[in-house]
């Protein structure tokens, strides 16, 4: 067995570690969130507190799974594996270094998108069939907030796409290996790109589907045990999926002074990112659900049409 | 629209920055059981009985403490032994009742009952927290090293009369008419 783009090996490498990362980034979040609010942060298991995760897995595996009497039992069961899957499938078209990827397709940006509006099934599934108002606020809030952002999302990417002429995420950086990273000429689309990421994967500050404080965790307030985990790691894997796909896009993905392997510059991009996701959500205050929705089709959506008609105007008058 | 790029600007990104650079701010953090804190001599934690400088009993089961006591966890019985003096028979605090106000240890007239700056309590079994009193006592003098009851009060025991103690006259005889 080789390694190479789409052998079996490649698949389940990428997919443990993968989903191995986006497990670690609990303690990864909890030390650097207490870091910048000047505490130590989980540091007792393990050396620096690096067993956390192990700990915490042993938590959430022991933990009753409780499936409520008055929920749909089918869907409620259904939602949290939808968001894991749909996310794990996105990771498929990610080229994380010279060889290194389950497929290059060349739909690879269509599919992401197209994935990641599938996510929004899981989110509303599990609102809906938990039958609790809570969940039901949080159901409501996440798909509003999510089919609002995929518009802007898609959008704020086309500038690439017509930099670099293709849809395949692996040719798109190679793409970036002659004219330079992409977030020079598209330094709009990546910050917009940033933004509907955050709302896409409904980190904090746009964590409104989930928000604590008003709607007790909205759309997965009866989920309990592993089920509740799956959301949660879930979630995780959203944060390594925007962030690695920021680095594709705009950050010319594994490329980097020739000393290190490519695949440790990605994972040093991705990183950035996801320290940034992360420093977001010790900083900014989340915003009312209506000022998220003003923002969005109000400023965001003109300034991603406007980001998008500039570019197609200079390519058109360069080429 | 230039106003709101102008507050993200500022706003945002300057709150980023603020919060990014606690990055290399100490932590406030005590990491407690292996830094133990500084306990003030005077702190209201686990309490104590403690003996007189002579090594006996300070605590005269007068029943002060427990009047005192807003939780009612104190309970004790009053006993006398041979020489004349009071004690406890037995002596009982039921700290998972205990809130540590302290006020036992201000309503006690013999500096018999202290609070300690020892916060260390926690059990496994709620019947633990019940202590007697040989749990209480302790063998020093506690935060008061001089004072002994019984030697300055007018109370007699065996080898001590009354008008013997510390600082007391001899009693009056008021059916003697010599002056």
């Amino acid at each position: 067995m080789t390694f190479e783009v789409g052998s079996g090996l490649s698949i389940g490498v990428i997919l443990a570690t993968v989903i191995l990362i986006a497990a670690m980034l609990i303690w990864v979040e909890r030390r650097l969130l207490s870091f910048w609010q000047e505490r130590l942060g989980p540091n007792r298991v393990g050396p620096f507190g690096l067993l956390q995760v192990v700990a915490d897995m042993i938590k959430i595996f022991t933990k009753e799974d409780w499936v409520p009497p008055f929920a749909d039992k089918f869907s409620f069961v259904l939602a949290p594996a939808i968001i894991m899957t749909v996310i794990l499938m996105s990771f498929s078209v990610v080229p994380f270094a010279p060889g290194v990827g389950v497929v290059d397709s060349n739909i690879g940006v269509l599919f992401v998108l197209a994935m990641a509006s599938l996510g929004a099934y899981s989110v509303m599934l599990a609102g809906l069939s938990s039958d609790n108002k809570y969940a039901l606020l949080g159901a409501l809030r996440a798909a509003a907030q999510m089919i609002s952002y995929e518009v802007f999302m898609g959008i704020s990417i086309l500038g690439v796409v017509a930099l670099s002429g293709t849809f395949d995420l692996r040719e798109i950086v190679l793409a970036q290996e002659e004219n330079g990273w992409y977030v020079i000429p598209q330094f709009i689309g990546f910050v917009i790109f940033l933004i509907a990421g955050v709302a896409e994967s409904h980190r904090l500050p746009f964590d409104i589907p989930e928000a604590e404080q008003e709607i007790c965790a909205g759309y997965h307030t009866e989920y309990s045990g592993m089920k509740f985990g799956m959301f949660f790691v879930g979630e995780y894997l959203g944060l390594v999926l925007i962030s690695s796909l920021i680095t594709v896009l705009f950050f010319g993905g594994w490329l980097g002074p020739g000393f290190l392997p490519p695949i440790f510059w990605f994972a040093l991009k991705s990183f950035m990112f996801i320290a940034f996701f992360i420093l977001l959500r010790a900083a900014i205050p989340r915003p009312r659900y209506d000022q998220l929705m003003t923002y969005g089709w109000l400023f965001l959506l003109p300034v991603s049409l406007l980001n998008l008609l500039i570019t197609g105007v200079i390519i058109l008058s360069t080429s | 629209m230039l106003t709101l790029i102008k507050d993200t600007l500022t706003s945002q990104v300057v709150t980023l920055w603020r919060v990014f650079s606690h990055l290399w701010v100490k932590a406030d953090t005590v990491e407690y059981p292996d830094v133990q804190p500084y306990m003030f001599p005077r702190w209201r934690g686990r309490i104590i009985l403690s003996r007189d400088p002579d090594g006996e009993e300070r605590c005269v089961a007068c029943n002060l403490c427990a009047v005192a006591c807003p939780v009612d966890c104190i309970a004790l019985q009053k006993t006398e032994d041979e020489e004349g003096r009071w004690y406890p028979e037995f002596f009982r605090i039921n700290f998972s009742r205990c809130i540590m106000c302290g006020f036992c240890e201000e309503a006690c007239p013999t500096n018999a009952i202290q609070l300690t700056p020892d916060f260390e309590m926690a059990e496994y079994k709620r019947q633990d927290m019940v202590w007697e009193k040989e749990d209480l006592l302790i063998d020093g003098t506690g935060k008061y090293h001089d004072y002994n009851f019984y030697s300055v009060a007018g109370k007699k025991i065996a080898g001590k009369d009354k008008g013997e103690a510390l600082n007391e006259a001899v009693p009056v005889n008021v059916r003697s008419l010599l002056p």
